[in-house]
């Protein structure tokens, strides 16, 4: 029994490419058992995301079963064939079994993704079986593979740093102001000034269910149109000092030439706050905020350059963890090789597994 | 016997801070919950300890310093085990583990210590209360001390942008600060109790310099706490003040162990 996989990706294709083969979450289950019913094809599982779209079938011979693939995606859009243009032939991966084991092994823990590490592939992997697996299209082989994918990503994000830390400036942000708040329900939030990292950051705050959101911009019908979107309050700019008391997290992102908040304004504010912090984001270039603030007790400013060292940092050591990953990667691939390939496990696959690229090889 | 109950509670806690050093430094710390039933069962060991030397003694075990930090390490367990998985502060008890173990090791390595005073009056009630309610209320006081270091490590992380593996393990300052404040509250309230007990057993001059010096960590502890209560002390400030005042307590509860007096601490 062989598993082979053929798909396209954020790596092969652009997104016009792969908008025409993707599927629908409420078409997976059918299109799955449309391709495991196949000529050549025992069982099937379709994934398809926004970064990739990928057909995983059981069959018992390797040549008929990327045909069957071929014609299911040809009946599908009518244009894929092997006459079809050299660019969409070559966007697509065709990975044989040990190739396909590892394949999605990596896909289900985050190796594959744009950003590495993340963790919400898991979860449309699980949905795209669960369709598969109601619609009668898996059976005993693809079952026992992806239920082994799924363990495969629970022992690499348990026993690696693959997922640790954020990698963008809005997450990062998110973090520590998780790290000093704790849960964000009761956190007021105000923008000065309403940029377009400001907003996203805002956005990435306000996911995470803050309280409120006070918008202050020079131009009132922006900061309007910016609270009116995040369900915020928008303030006159000349009157953001008269809501900053109850604020907790201050978001930086004006165009002024100079300091819009000093240590010598806030100090005596911080005085009333009592012993509730302040957290400080300064986007902003040339900044907003003086640094002196963050000598203040209680304020916690991190300008952009902060910000962008901690997402870069965590990216390093999650970096640093694909040899550790794709070393325990390898180990299932090889234990599921020789189990798909009966008890003896002396297969041509243990060697194929040990010797083969990790790339795929692309038609 | 019961020195035997005490070597595997000391090694419980030996184990659970091992475990917790190796996960961080390996990188692949959880919330772990090995550390925490480590620690449980320490807690139990260190139970039966307390029962069974009170057994023998008929009486609350703080009759030497080695009975004392027994039972101040206790204490400090009770307390971790108590608010530890409320707040979610699991770390909480990595933290707790080795001064516990230090604690213990430090009473079973100095024999001296477990000198067995023969006590000719019969054990006074306002007085047990007053020794058992004190030392659980410094277990408390050194919890709010172990937090207290917590909070200062994530506040100078953040402070200085140095954002290290154990940043992302630590709690918020925020629940770091209300432990904090709470402990304090709970160790004053206890330590309160306790000298009420004191003044209640009568004959005070005979305890002069323990009540004296009890009576001293409760105006420090109410100083502090009316600041809190105010709001007078930033977060930072409390938490320097928990490590502080703790090791204050610590090191004049040992000297005061040198003061002879005919009864128990």
């Amino acid at each position: 029994m062989q598993i082979l996989c053929l798909g396209l990706s954020h790596h092969t294709a652009p997104i016009e490419l792969r908008e025409k083969f993707a599927f629908t979450e409420g078409e997976l289950g059918a299109a799955a058992l449309q391709l495991a019913k196949a000529p050549g094809v025992g069982e099937a599982v379709i994934v398809s995301t926004c970064n990739r779209v990928e057909l995983y079938v059981a069959v018992e011979e390797s040549t008929r079963g990327f045909a069957a693939i071929d014609d299911f995606i040809a009946s599908r859009v009518g244009s894929f064939t092997s006459s079809a243009p050299v660019a969409l032939a070559s966007a697509f991966t065709r990975l044989p079994t040990s190739q396909s084991l590892r394949h999605l092994f990596r896909v289900v823990s985050g190796l594959e993704s744009m950003v590495l590490g993340e963790t919400e592939i898991l979860g449309q992997v699980k949905k795209a079986y669960q369709a598969a697996q109601l619609g009668g299209a898996t059976g005993r082989h693809l079952n026992k593979f992806f239920q082994r994918a799924f363990n495969v990503a629970k022992e690499v994000r348990t026993n690696t740093n693959i997922t640790r830390g954020s990698v963008s400036v809005g997450s990062v942000a998110v973090d520590l102001a998780e790290k000093l708040f704790g849960k964000l329900a009761e956190c007021h939030v105000m923008i000065l000034g309403a940029g377009e990292m400001s907003e996203l950051t805002a956005g990435a705050l306000r996911a995470r269910g803050v309280k409120s959101i006070f918008v202050a911009n020079r131009s009132f019908d922006r900061a309007a149109a910016l609270a009116l979107s995040m369900g915020g309050k928008a303030v006159h700019f000349d009157q953001w000092q008269n809501e900053f008391h109850d604020v907790d997290i201050l978001i930086g992102s004006t165009a002024a030439p100079h300091h819009v908040l000093t240590a010598e304004k806030l100090a005596p504010i911080m005085r009333t706050r009592r012993d509730r912090p302040l957290f400080c984001i300064d986007l902003a270039v040339p900044r907003d905020i003086e640094p002196a603030v963050n000598d203040i007790d209680g304020v916690y400013l991190y300008d952009i350059d902060r910000l962008q060292e901690i997402a870069s940092h965590s990216m390093n050591i999650r970096r640093q963890e694909l040899t550790i990953c794709e070393e325990m990667i390898e180990r299932h691939v090889v234990e599921f090789g020789d189990w798909l390939n009966g008890p003896s496990g002396e297969s041509a696959l243990r060697y194929q597994a040990a010797v083969s690229a990790p790339q795929g090889v692309k038609s | 016997m019961d020195r035997l109950l005490l070597v595997i509670s000391t090694f419980c806690f030996l184990f659970g801070f091992a475990y917790t050093m190796h996960a961080l430094g390996a990188r692949v710390y959880r919330h772990a919950s090995l550390n925490f039933y480590a620690i449980l069962t320490g807690f139990c060991f260190q139970t039966a300890f307390l029962y069974v030397r009170g057994s023998q003694l008929g009486r609350c075990p703080l009759t030497n310093l080695f009975e004392v930090l027994i039972f101040l390490s206790w204490s400090m367990v009770l307390f971790y085990l108590l608010i530890g998985p409320a707040y979610r502060l699991s770390l909480l008890g990595a933290f707790t583990s080795p001064l516990v173990f230090l604690f213990q090791i430090g009473a079973l390595l100095s024999p001296g210590l477990d000198v067995v005073t023969k006590l000719k009056s019969a054990p006074n009630p306002w007085l047990e209360l007053h020794a058992a309610v004190s030392v659980v209320a410094y277990g408390a006081f050194a919890l709010a001390c172990v937090a207290g270091v917590m909070y200062l490590a994530q506040e100078r992380q953040l402070k200085t942008h140095h954002i290290h593996s154990i940043f992302y393990h630590l709690p918020p300052i925020h629940d770091l600060g209300i432990a904090n404040r709470r402990l304090v509250l709970t160790g004053f309230s206890l330590l309160s109790l306790g000298l009420f007990a004191g003044f209640a057993m009568g004959n005070v001059q005979a305890h002069l310099v323990k009540i004296a010096w009890s009576t001293g960590v409760w105006l420090l502890y109410a100083f502090v706490l009316l600041a809190i209560l105010r709001h007078r002390l930033s977060g930072r400030n409390v938490a320097w003040f928990s490590v502080v005042a703790f090791t204050v307590v610590l090191c004049t509860l040992w000297g005061l162990t040198f003061i002879p007096e005919s009864t128990p601490l």
